[in-house]
């Protein structure tokens, strides 16, 4: 039955190339703009750890002083020092990690070529353990390492295989400015995009190459590199341990709703002790986001990349109008053939599953012509300098959706004039021929 | 040209008639927002920014020890004033639209302090001795720095520089004493406090995202060298700039080499800032020529089949006398007042998006001069597209009346 339909469907399309070509490629410009958008859309609102992220959560405290205070505010978005040891040391959690983002200057071994800047990250031991990081040789460091401030240091596969190769960099020496630490660990290719554990610098921003222990770091000053917002009088610690100021990134591993909810109630009672200490100036004000949460609650997404989706949306809503018409057109002229069938004995609903079996062909090659396009607007995104640039790739879903978006489109597209197709009166229209 | 005719042959046909309505109504109203959000981001590329921008490089150090400055940044500059075209050599905190940005908020009593409320958010430039030359600065009002300025500039491991002078921008001095001179006024940030001494034009802050009124919030601040900056900026001749930042990076690695030395002219640095910006335009761009290009071929169908189906009409009009012109005005009247009903409807839409779009992207309101200039464009759009299809009906021969249908 179907394939009687398609072979009629086939005939009548060659019958008027140019109009079906111009609805094929109608359908395929505004499938291609919006399915370029929607999958740039979709990889950068994506989970960045599938699996872990459900259990990890971002904990926020308010130690500000009372000034500019509003009963409702959000919390800094970083923690002080002081508190993100607190939390650390206190354990509440299966897994906790303190961080901070910094960028070290590289000297190459044996004076080989010129030192250059390194983006690094300063963080506690969990690190690994808790973000799933993979090892290709070595691991990380211990809570202990971290505590004594050992000298030691994880580089990425691509750092590592740039100054020693990948398999040769543990137990080697790594110059960072002044200081040398000794590699335990070299990490394979990791990546998770968006950078969730540290939006501050950018949410898109690749992850870091060289990692060092956070105290280990802190001691030596290598230069830290990030957001920091104090209040107050000006800080003058130089480590900024005491500094009213927050810049760390604090993550925490819950594995069930009631561990997130005692954690929850222990950063209230966390934030009334301080407060109880003199400390904290604030009522308690708290947030526990889990990770998915912490990126909307970011907005992760450039406002610029939602509007240009809306936009190509908007596009798409042109060309489909545009279809509405042009297949308004092709089904009407046929008139006199319709009506011919009609008479024959096919019933109006025969005739309309005819006329949308002709639309899904067209739309199935203007989703062709917009994977094209879309797999093209990809590789110009892709050329762009924005962060988020090389997030634009093609994959499987995306190559489904857009055939899929395609077809359906056009089968909507295709109802209205298909209708009224089919309610032409045959009696009429054949005493007309 | 009487209408009566046309309106009531529209009755008849409904819905083409709406459809070529629809069809003019979403490309009006995208097109409308579209150049909107595509003139917005020309303007931000082609922003005024009160430096010599044709004659700068920027050259960054960084990695270098912070306790050795006050020896080597006098070294580093007698170093790069020495390379031949060099015409002026200074050490400055950033440039502008660098991303680099040291941000501080000053206010206008003295119990002031960064986190009090009713302080103005700045930019901080602290610029070497030398530097307002090398950055090719433009003075309003009152004076730059002198020399024991500089000198008393002392900055170590603090936020803001010893000393008391600032020269802050003509926007920042207008917005903080609207309607009075801003020289000899103070800004204050507990301990701190500065004078301001002059007012130069317009520079732009190393980073603001994209236009926004507070973009030229700059103040300078003298500051001498032990102040462990890594910007150092040279200006030449524009047609030297190159050679120039080649050997200005090669001369400061050779000097420093546990550091790290990276440069770009200042033309790049502007080009790298707007980059996405322009790109984005472009991509507009082409989506609205596109989109145009569908609407258009969409009418060109619509009307095709329209005249299509009224070849007998059109044949007995030309049997009774109508000549070929008034047949070709007769649908291009008709598609004149579709359209004129299509942009109406498009406007109202383009309002209610940009409505939308400023409530959840803070775009500002869009200028009313946009909707005259989408109207133009649809008009023309829609009889380039019918005169086709006009001129096919206008060729009908007046015989066809005699033929049976």
């Amino acid at each position: 039955m179907f394939g009687y339909y398609f072979g009629l469907a086939l005939r009548s399309l060659r019958r008027t190339p140019v109009l079906t070509a111009l609805m094929v490629v109608a359908i395929g410009l505004g499938i291609g703009a919006s399915m370029t958008m929607l999958t740039v859309l979709r990889l950068m609102t994506a989970d960045p750890l599938p699996g872990r992220s459900a259990q990890l959560y971002y904990p926020q405290l308010d130690p500000q002083d009372m000034q500019g205070f509003k009963p409702d505010g959000d919390p800094p978005e970083q923690l002080a020092w002081i508190d993100a040891m607190n939390l650390l040391h206190a354990r509440r959690g299966a897994r906790q990690v303190a961080m901070v983002h910094g960028q070290v200057v590289v000297r190459p071994p044996q004076g080989e070529g010129r030192a250059f800047f390194a983006s690094a990250r300063y963080a506690s031991a969990d690190f690994f353990p808790m973000f799933g990081v993979p090892f290709l040789h070595g691991g990380g460091w211990s809570a202990d390492d971290d505590a004594r401030q050992a000298r030691v240091a994880v580089l990425s596969r691509e750092l590592a295989d740039k100054l020693y190769g990948a398999d040769r960099a543990v137990g080697q020496e790594l110059r960072l400015g002044k200081d040398s630490f000794r590699i335990i660990g070299v990490i394979d290719h990791w990546n998770p995009q968006p950078h969730f554990y540290d939006v501050t610098l950018g949410k898109y921003q690749n992850s870091e190459d060289v990692f060092l222990p956070l105290e280990t770091a802190i001691a030596l000053k290598q230069p830290r590199y990030g957001n920091m917002s104090c209040w107050g009088d000006l800080p003058t610690d130089e480590n900024m341990k005491n500094a009213d100021c927050v810049w760390l990134q604090f993550w925490v591993r819950l594995d069930t709703p009631a561990q997130a909810k005692d954690y929850r109630e222990f950063l209230v009672h966390y934030s009334e002790q301080q407060k109880a200490l003199g400390r904290f100036q604030r009522p308690p004000n708290v947030r526990l986001h889990d990770l998915m949460g912490w990126l909307d609650y970011n907005h992760v997404v450039p406002g610029s990349v939602q509007m240009q989706t809306l936009l190509a949306l908007g596009f798409l809503l042109v060309c489909l109008v545009n279809t509405v018409a042009l297949l308004l057109v092709k089904f009407l002229r046929r008139g006199g053939e319709l009506s011919v069938r009609r008479a024959l004995g096919a019933s109006r609903r025969a005739v309309f599953v005819q006329l949308l079996a002709e639309s899904a062909l067209i739309g199935l090659a203007g989703g062709a012509v917009g994977l094209l396009l879309s797999l093209g607007g990809l590789w110009l995104l892709r050329q762009q300098p924005a962060e988020y640039a090389s997030l634009a790739r093609a994959d499987g879903p995306m190559l489904l959706g857009t055939l899929a978006l395609a077809v359906a489109a056009t089968l909507s597209a295709a109802v209205f004039p298909a209708w009224r197709a089919c309610r032409l009166a045959p009696a009429r229209l054949l005493k007309l021929q | 040209m009487e209408i009566r005719p046309i309106l009531a042959t529209l009755r008849k046909h409904r819905i083409p008639a709406l459809l070529i309505v629809l069809e003019i109504a979403l490309a009006c109203a995208v097109l409308c927002n579209a150049v909107f959000m595509i003139s917005r981001r020309v303007s931000n590329i082609h922003l005024f920014n009160g430096i010599d921008e044709r004659g700068l490089v920027v050259v960054n150090l960084n990695g270098t020890d912070p306790k050795r400055a006050s020896s080597e940044i006098p070294r580093n500059l007698a170093a790069l004033r020495g390379i031949a075209g060099v015409q002026a050599a200074a050490i400055t905190s950033s440039v502008p639209l660098s991303t680099n940005n040291w941000g501080w908020s000053f206010g206008l009593t003295p119990e002031a302090n960064v986190s009090s409320h009713n302080t103005t958010n700045v930019s901080l430039y602290m610029l070497g001795e030398g530097g307002d030359r090398a950055l090719g600065l433009q003075l309003r009002e009152g004076r730059l720095f002198g020399p024991g300025e500089y000198a008393a500039g002392a900055l170590g491991d603090a936020a803001l520089p010893q000393g008391h002078v600032t020269v802050l921008t003509e926007s920042l001095a207008r917005r903080l004493w609207p309607g009075q001179s801003a020289l000899g006024k103070t800004l204050y940030s507990r301990p701190y406090y500065y004078t301001v001494v002059g007012v130069a034009a317009d520079v732009l802050r190393p980073y603001f995202g994209t236009w926004n009124p507070k973009m030229y919030d700059v103040a300078y601040f003298p500051v001498n060298y032990d102040a462990p900056l890594g910007t150092y900026v040279l200006r030449s001749a524009p047609q030297e700039r190159d050679r120039v930042l080649r050997e200005a990076v090669d001369k400061l690695q050779a000097l420093n080499p546990a550091a790290v030395a990276k440069g770009s002219t200042y033309a790049d640095v502007r080009a790298k800032y707007f980059a996405d910006t322009s790109s984005m335009a472009w991509m507009l761009v082409l989506v609205c020529v596109v989109m145009l290009a569908v609407t258009a071929l969409g009418i060109v169908g619509l009307s095709s089949f329209w005249v299509a189906q009224r070849r007998r009409t059109i044949g007995i009009r030309r049997a009774m006398g109508a000549t070929r012109g008034a047949i070709l005005r007769y649908f291009q009247t008709e598609n004149f007042l579709l359209a004129t009903l299509g942009i109406v409807l498009g406007m109202v839409l383009a309002y209610g998006i940009n409505l939308f779009l400023m409530k959840h992207y803070e775009l500002p309101r869009m200028p009313a001069a946009y909707f005259p200039v989408g109207a133009v464009t649809l008009w023309l759009i829609g009889q380039l597209a019918v005169l086709g299809p006009a001129l096919r009906a206008a060729a009908v021969p007046p015989v066809v009346a005699t033929r049976a249908a």
